[in-house]
């Protein structure tokens, strides 16, 4: 009796049809794709994109050449390099990372204990060269410069958090 | 519009003699072949709009508003591509090779009647005509797959070839039990025999409707589409017969392919959906208001209907595992078209056949 039903059940092509009302139905379900240039999804405040250098809003840089970032980069992306300044306090001569090796698993920024360097929420960016993707401390400087804004926001919301 | 025709027919014939019907036929193969491949263009648009809507997401739509220009770009984009001849391949027969899975898809058109009348060949064999045509579509894929000296090339062509085989047997009983149904072959006299007052119900799909669903089956069998895909099957021999070409000779088999799949959706249409008739004639109000339609229209709506079906299928179904699909044909079509084709048959005798 079994057999029969189900000789009778593939015979009629049951589950073939049942299948074609699944995809039928998707046929006039909504599209879940985001265009990407024109559409985008939102992002998180802990996005992690672009390298800067912060600033205090004095105009002094925060960082003061620890060196914990370049100890904890699991990809030794980051170079730096010490000097005394003439006021006698601990500045990078140096500081480079480069976004080739990076691999934007944000330790940098976790370990460090002046919130000087961050991953900003930017990631349309390109480098046409090799080089161009190797940024100097003046760049990480100049992307703190343009996003501080957005920066300060996205530390002031996960501030609660940690 | 008949006596405009009649004019032309007449200078033609005085300005070139006897070359005339010549070149008359050939303006015509132009009318069809013309429309086909503009079709077989825009069919491929349509597949990945409908597998994209399937998946809920939009397919094409960056080249043209819409995505239109997609297959335009596609067929830019292969005719710039290099041909590579592979070491160790028969030359002539690797070109020759598109050309012949190509031609007997086009041939196959000349017995098709778009509307009464609107038909190349009004030839008394046609229903043979094309059982010939769409099997001699085979040797295309077998001589691609051995002149492409490629293992893979060789096993999608072998795999095709049994699978071709196998469900032309099944396909000719379906076509059998049309042929008892309507009692010509003559394919203009199997639309007409399915007219009556009753519009889609007069069709033949309703007494051979297991006959309607095996040729379907059977025919995207035929035209090597998922989920018999097997000759191809990308995921097991890489493309199938036509790893080895590049370029214009991919193109010509893809074109093949899509125009098969046109070719068995118009059959379908002509054998079982009543070709060009208006599905609702002698219905009561509606029957009178769609009358007027030209009955191409009601011919490329069938066949868009059944085209529509190749891409839910493939959207829907994995592929099937050769000795199913062997199975499925040997075993499961054969004998039901066999019952099948008494069954008419004896139902014909009785004075309950209203077809």
């Amino acid at each position: 009796m079994k057999n029969l039903i189900n000789f009778f059940k593939s015979f009629l092509l049951l589950e073939l049809l049942k299948g074609m009302t699944v995809t039928g139905k998707y046929f006039f379900a909504r599209h879940i794709t985001i265009e990407y240039p024109e559409e985008k999804t939102p992002q998180s405040f802990r996005f992690r994109g672009l390298h800067a250098q912060r600033r205090y809003p004095n105009g002094e840089e925060r960082c003061i050449a620890c060196k914990l970032c370049e100890a904890v980069c699991p990809a030794m992306a980051i170079k730096i390099e010490v000097a005394e300044r003439a006021d006698g306090s601990r500045r990078t001569t140096q500081y480079d990372i480069d976004l080739t090796k990076c691999i934007f698993c944000g330790f940098c920024e976790e370990s460090c204990p002046v919130d000087a360097i961050v991953e900003t929420r930017v990631y349309e960016y390109h480098g046409e060269n090799r080089g161009d993707l190797y940024y100097t401390k003046e760049m990480l400087l100049a992307n703190g410069a343009n996003h501080e804004a957005q920066i300060a926001l996205d530390r002031a919301a996960d501030a609660k958090y940690r | 519009m008949m006596e405009l025709l009649q004019t032309l027919q007449q200078t033609g014939l005085d300005l070139f003699g006897s070359a005339w019907l010549l070149i008359w036929t050939v303006v015509k193969i132009v009318l069809i072949v013309a429309p086909l491949m503009l079709g077989v263009a825009y069919l491929t648009l349509a597949e990945r709009k409908v597998l994209g809507f399937m998946q809920i997401r939009p397919g094409p739509n960056r080249v043209g508003y819409w995505g239109l220009m997609q297959p335009i770009a596609d067929g830019v984009k292969l005719l710039c591509k290099e041909i590579i001849i592979p070491t160790g391949a028969n030359k002539f027969l690797f070109i020759a090779a598109p050309a012949l899975a190509l031609a007997p898809a086009l041939a196959a058109w000349s017995v098709i009647p778009f509307d009464d009348g609107l038909i190349l060949a009004d030839v008394n064999a046609g229903l043979l005509f094309l059982l010939a045509m769409t099997s001699l579509g085979v040797y295309g894929i077998i001589i691609a797959g051995w002149a492409s000296n490629s293992k893979y090339a060789f096993l999608g062509a072998l795999r095709s070839a049994a699978q071709i085989v196998s469900y032309e047997l099944a396909m000719g009983f379906a076509l059998v039990c049309v042929l008892l149904a309507a009692q010509s072959m003559n394919l203009g006299e199997i639309v007409r025999g399915q007219q009556s007052d009753y519009g889609m119900f007069g069709w033949y799909w309703i007494p051979l409707f297991p006959m309607f669903v095996v040729y379907f089956i059977a025919g995207v069998a035929e035209t090597n589409r998922s989920p018999f895909d097997m000759a191809e099957g990308e995921s097991e021999i890489v493309a199938g017969f036509h790893v080895e070409y590049s370029g214009m000779g991919f193109a010509l088999f893809f074109l093949a392919e899509y125009a098969n799949m046109m070719l068995i959706a118009t059959l379908t249409a002509v054998m079982f959906l009543g070709g060009w008739l208006n599905p609702f004639h002698g219905w009561p109000l509606i029957g009178a208001l769609t009358d007027a339609i030209p009955g191409l229209f009601w011919m490329l709506g069938k066949m868009s209907l059944m085209l529509f079906f190749f891409l839910w299928f493939r959207a829907t179904f994995p592929r099937y595992r050769y000795d199913q699909l062997m199975r499925l044909g040997w075993k499961v079509f054969i004998p039901l078209t066999l019952v099948w084709v008494v069954v008419v048959a004896t139902w014909m005798q009785t004075p309950y056949w209203f077809w």
